[in-house]
């Protein structure tokens, strides 16, 4: 029998947390699995307070952790955010999904996660705990407590590209989602649907660090760009199928910012 | 498992239920207050058929706890005609024949309703984005965005 416990802080309601429970944010995730009878938990958890304010602080960018995907589009400071938060499913789950969700949403979603990846974002803990995102993606699974907010650092909007892979028209769960930082020197790319969590694709990373951004020039990029991910079956796609589409995007987004 | 006293206001009605913990919006709609407008569709947020407003923004409400909208102001299609008098957007759709087997319909209408309220001329652009979470598998869209898109110019923010 399933329960409801609704504490007035998130703090709070950390503290209420056990391997039965599951917090409560947007309702995306946690109410699918309801409606569908997971029986992997029976307590849902929820707080009162809930951090949805998205500022730009001296490091870059904060994000409240129940900031939803439609709050992020409304934000002047999460400018260079929209062009993902935008290819999150139709207006309403826009209005529900939040950040914080995201960063434990399964294959096919996690989009936004993607880019934070790419953007080399912290989690910030209710405990003010501070996890590079990579770090946290790789303890996902086994993840305790809630999550306040997430950080990203300041990256010039020019050097952000994001690509949404879908068989669908305007809107499709990803067959893969990529996202680049690719700011000279320090490249960071980031594969969605591509693994178990999202990964970073180092080999192309390096490749790609001081790399000119035309067909040659990432042609090497291109050739290992899918040595570091794990793709899997699924209904939208074969592992064999990612791998060989990986590229054909990736080039997309590289030469042509995500176009055909 | 104890009940939990809910209250919230449906199409201008003050709505006071008790529900069961972790039942969602659209069960305390259909079986709790007999709203059967929004339509329980995929249960997973993918089809959109149980699209509601809530303090004017769509919502799914298969995926809303229903403990949430605790005095909030809920709007399903059961209250958008006045009396007899249809909305613009429910005329659009009939004069357009935008509903077939009608299981999409109330989500779409729902969903576009949030649109004109915020965005009365909106493009075919925008209005494929605003009905972008609702799955329709029998018209092929063009009529319900044509519907939309008649309703804004027959005034259809109401």
């Amino acid at each position: 029998m399933l329960s409801v416990e609704t504490y007035p802080t998130l703090a709070e309601a950390s503290q209420a947390m056990t391997d039965r429970s599951r917090f409560l944010a947007g309702g995306t995730l946690v109410m699918r699995a309801v409606n569908y009878g997971d029986q992997g938990f029976d307590r849902i958890v929820r707080a009162r307070q809930v951090d949805r304010d998205i500022r730009t602080e001296s490091g870059g960018l904060r994000i409240g952790a129940g900031a939803t995907m439609a709050d992020v589009l409304a934000s002047r400071d999460a400018a260079l955010l929209h062009v993902v938060a935008a290819r999150i499913g139709g207006p309403a789950v826009r209005n529900m999904a939040t950040v914080g969700g995201n960063l434990f949403a399964p294959n096919p979603y996690g989009e936004f996660t993607t880019a934070l990846l790419a953007l080399d974002a912290q989690v910030v803990g209710v405990n003010g705990q501070t996890t590079p995102i990579e770090s946290f993606l790789s303890g996902r699974a086994h993840h305790r407590g809630l999550i306040a907010a997430v950080t990203v650092p300041r990256v010039s909007e020019g050097d952000f590209r994001f690509l949404k892979a879908t068989r669908i028209k305007p809107k499709g769960v990803a067959i893969m989602t990529i996202a680049a930082t690719l700011t000279r020197g320090d490249t960071r790319l980031a594969f969605g649907n591509m693994g178990p969590t999202p990964l970073r694709a180092k080999s192309a990373e390096r490749a790609l660090n001081n790399a000119t951004l035309d067909e040659r020039g990432i042609a090497q990029a291109l050739e290992v760009c899918t040595q570091d991910l794990q793709p899997a079956d699924d209904p939208l796609a074969s592992s064999w199928y990612r791998r060989e589409v990986a590229p054909v995007h990736l080039k997309r987004l590289l030469l042509n910012g995500g176009r055909r | 498992m104890p009940k939990t006293p809910l209250t919230f206001t449906l199409n201008d009605g003050e709505v006071a239920v008790f529900v069961d913990p972790g039942a969602s919006l659209i069960d305390v709609l259909r079986r709790g207050v007999g709203d059967l407008t929004p339509k329980q569709g995929c249960a997973q947020g993918t089809c959109g058929a149980c699209t509601v407003l809530i303090d004017g923004k769509p919502h799914l409400s298969c995926l809303t706890l229903a403990e949430t909208v605790e005095g909030r102001r809920i709007d399903t299609t059961a209250g958008l005609a006045g009396g007899p008098n249809l909305h613009p957007l429910q005329k659009a759709f009939m004069e357009g024949f935008s509903a077939q087997c009608g299981f999409c319909t109330s989500g779409m209408l729902m969903a576009s309703k949030a649109l004109l309220d915020r965005t009365p001329n909106p493009t075919r652009d925008e209005v494929i984005e605003a009905i972008s979470g609702n799955l329709c598998r029998c018209t092929g869209y063009e009529p319900i965005v044509d519907a939309i898109l008649s309703a804004a110019q027959q005034g259809g923010a109401r």
